[in-house]
């Protein structure tokens, strides 16, 4: 086949990746048996579930629910605990993959605690959401998402660990790109862009109530993939750090337009909802397939070819 | 969609029944939404052309406010859901549930003898005490023999469901078993099943939480299944494969919890 002799591999901020597509986080990322059958499924790198300082049941259910063209969730954070994570990922390195940590805090010190339990788990890289719109005490709930928290919590991180840090922002402040330039000055390796967007709500007409159990959620899928390339574009304008495109990728058209936006590589994460863990297949094939029927020999040529027109 | 009626067994299990044509295979299950306190997942215990019944045990604060529905009231449904039962073409069954997990069952019973009712089904109800069983054999098809079995020896046999099943494998002629219920008492069927080289099929339950495939709390060890998807109905072979079967599972944080 035609398209076979297409190079996906990218680098991200040191990481070698086999293909662009990385699982976002909160999708799948509860244990290492769930991130092991994303990359058997195509993953070029994967990423856990936001894992905090003490344990989290999250919000009640309903924790997601879909419109259109997209979902809306509030999960709320649940996750076993620093310490129950670094025993749940201990066996990383057998992974055929880098995986990401995604660690959140209450505090700026909370983030460095919960490093300091998951340092020996083999983890490539450590991101940090700043941007989750639905979890009181969290993200921009809690007031994260602004250049001088952004500069702290990577300094305090890089002080703590060697790994890359990667800062994940929100589409919903206008302060975005001043957040990611504060990350780049502290000496984040990458940016993460983009968190769900929102919040929203869903109502029930036959109960007059809202459906999701916390309410409100962040919105994520198709109908934000447009914000989440224009954030793309803005921040590739701005930083020289590496981006994670992240916001309604589902098909190989939408991972290039992504790339074209600026970005190195791409979060993959209502799009398993829609095709199931093979999605990352899928993708990926799709990309090969539209780069080679455009003379492209590698996925690297197309990175933000839309800032040379 | 409103509730039309309630049954209620006992103290702890009530079915719910709703007039839609679900079309359910026995062994999925649906979302039942309660608007402003929570959606959980549910077997269908019962099915006709015109209605479905879930038959819910009451075991924490959602089933709790669920016990407090009355005809009428509007919750929300979605599926069905998951894999199902298939007894392939066995001719002697036999069904192993224990406590609430003999609802799913009896809907496989039913379901099997509507379209062949040559079957030969065996049906063995275990529970810890007369007051918890809630199948009543006039309410089912008359070819079903049952067998109960309570630890105490208030109804049927004393001792337990699994006893009751090795004398039956013992005779030599079942050629498919499927259980639903407690999971030690569903690893020990399996067991059976290995040692008497029976076709089998289990239903494992985990937290399920986001209804849409993608929280991964349901997911097992080390296969990375879901099993909201690719479960909760597994063929023994299957089963096996998954290192926490009988051993662990998770709960709402995603923390292990032993049984």
């Amino acid at each position: 086949m035609l398209h076979m002799s297409i190079n996906l591999t990218t680098t991200l901020a040191g990481l070698k990746l086999s293909n662009p597509t990385i699982l976002a986080s909160g999708i799948l990322g509860v244990s290492q048996a769930s991130l092991n059958k994303m990359i058997e499924n195509g993953a070029g790198a994967v990423t856990v579930k936001s894992i905090s300082l003490e344990a989290r049941k999250g919000h009640q259910t309903p924790i997601i629910t879909t419109y259109e063209e997209g979902m809306l969730n509030a999960v709320g954070y649940s996750n076993p605990g620093a310490k129950a994570a670094a025993e749940e990922f201990c066996q990383l390195a057998r992974l055929k993959a880098p995986v990401i940590a995604s660690i959140i805090g209450q505090s700026p010190d909370d983030f460095k605690k919960v490093w300091q339990m998951l340092a020996g788990s083999g983890f490539a890289a450590i991101e940090v959401p700043l941007s989750c719109p639905h979890t009181p005490g969290y993200g921009t709930m809690a007031g994260q998402h602004t250049p001088a928290m952004s500069a702290r919590i990577t300094k305090e991180l890089k002080r703590a660990s060697n790994l890359p840090i990667i800062i994940k922002v929100s589409p919903n402040h206008p302060n975005m790109v001043e957040v990611a330039q504060a990350a780049e000055s502290a000496g984040a390796a990458a940016i993460c862009a983009v968190n769900s967007a929102g919040p929203g709500m869903q109502i029930d007409l036959e109960t007059a109530s809202p459906v999701l159990g916390f309410k409100i959620g962040g919105v994520t899928g198709p109908a934000i993939r447009p914000i989440a390339v224009r954030c793309v574009y803005d921040l590739y304008q701005a930083i020289k750090i590496p981006i994670i495109g992240t916001g309604g990728i589902t098909t190989g058209h939408d991972a290039i337009e992504m790339l074209m936006a600026g970005a190195t590589a791409l979060g993959i994460g209502t799009a398993v909802y829609y095709h199931g863990p093979t999605v990352f297949k899928k993708i990926t094939d799709e990309m090969s397939e539209w780069l080679a029927s455009h003379g492209y020999q590698s996925v690297k040529e197309v990175i933000g070819l839309v800032h040379q027109n | 969609m409103p509730v039309k009626r309630i049954v209620a067994h006992n103290q702890f299990i009530k079915t719910f029944y709703f007039a839609h044509r679900l079309k359910a295979k026995p062994g999925q299950f649906v979302w039942l939404w309660l608007p402003q306190v929570a959606e959980k997942p549910f077997s269908v215990g019962w099915q006709t052309e015109s209605e479905f019944g879930l038959t819910i045990c009451q075991v924490g604060p959602a089933t709790q406010k669920m016990f407090q529905l009355k005809v009428g009231d509007k919750v929300g449904i979605k599926g069905p859901y998951g894999t199902h039962y298939d007894v392939r073409q066995a001719k002697n069954i036999a069904l192993v549930g224990g406590g609430y997990g003999s609802a799913p069952l009896s809907f496989l019973a039913e379901t099997e003898l509507n379209k062949n009712p040559l079957l030969n089904i065996d049906f063995i109800i275990g529970a810890q005490a007369k007051n918890l069983i809630f199948i009543r054999p006039q309410d089912f098809n008359q070819k079903i023999i049952y067998h109960f079995t309570t630890n105490d020896g208030s109804q049927g046999e004393a001792g337990l469901a699994t006893d009751a099943l090795e004398r039956l494998l013992k005779k030599g002629n079942i050629n498919y078993l499927a259980t639903c219920g407690p999971e030690l008492m569903q690893h020990k069927v399996v067991e059976l099943a290995v040692k008497y080289n029976v076709s089998c099929q289990i239903s494992l339950e985990r937290y399920m939480k986001c209804s849409h495939g993608i929280c991964g709390q349901c997911v097992v060890d080390p296969l990375g299944i879901r099993m909201c998807t690719e479960g909760p109905v597994l063929d023994k072979e299957l089963a096996l494969q998954i290192s926490e079967f009988g051993l662990y599972h998770r709960g709402p944080a995603g923390e292990r919890i032993d049984f």
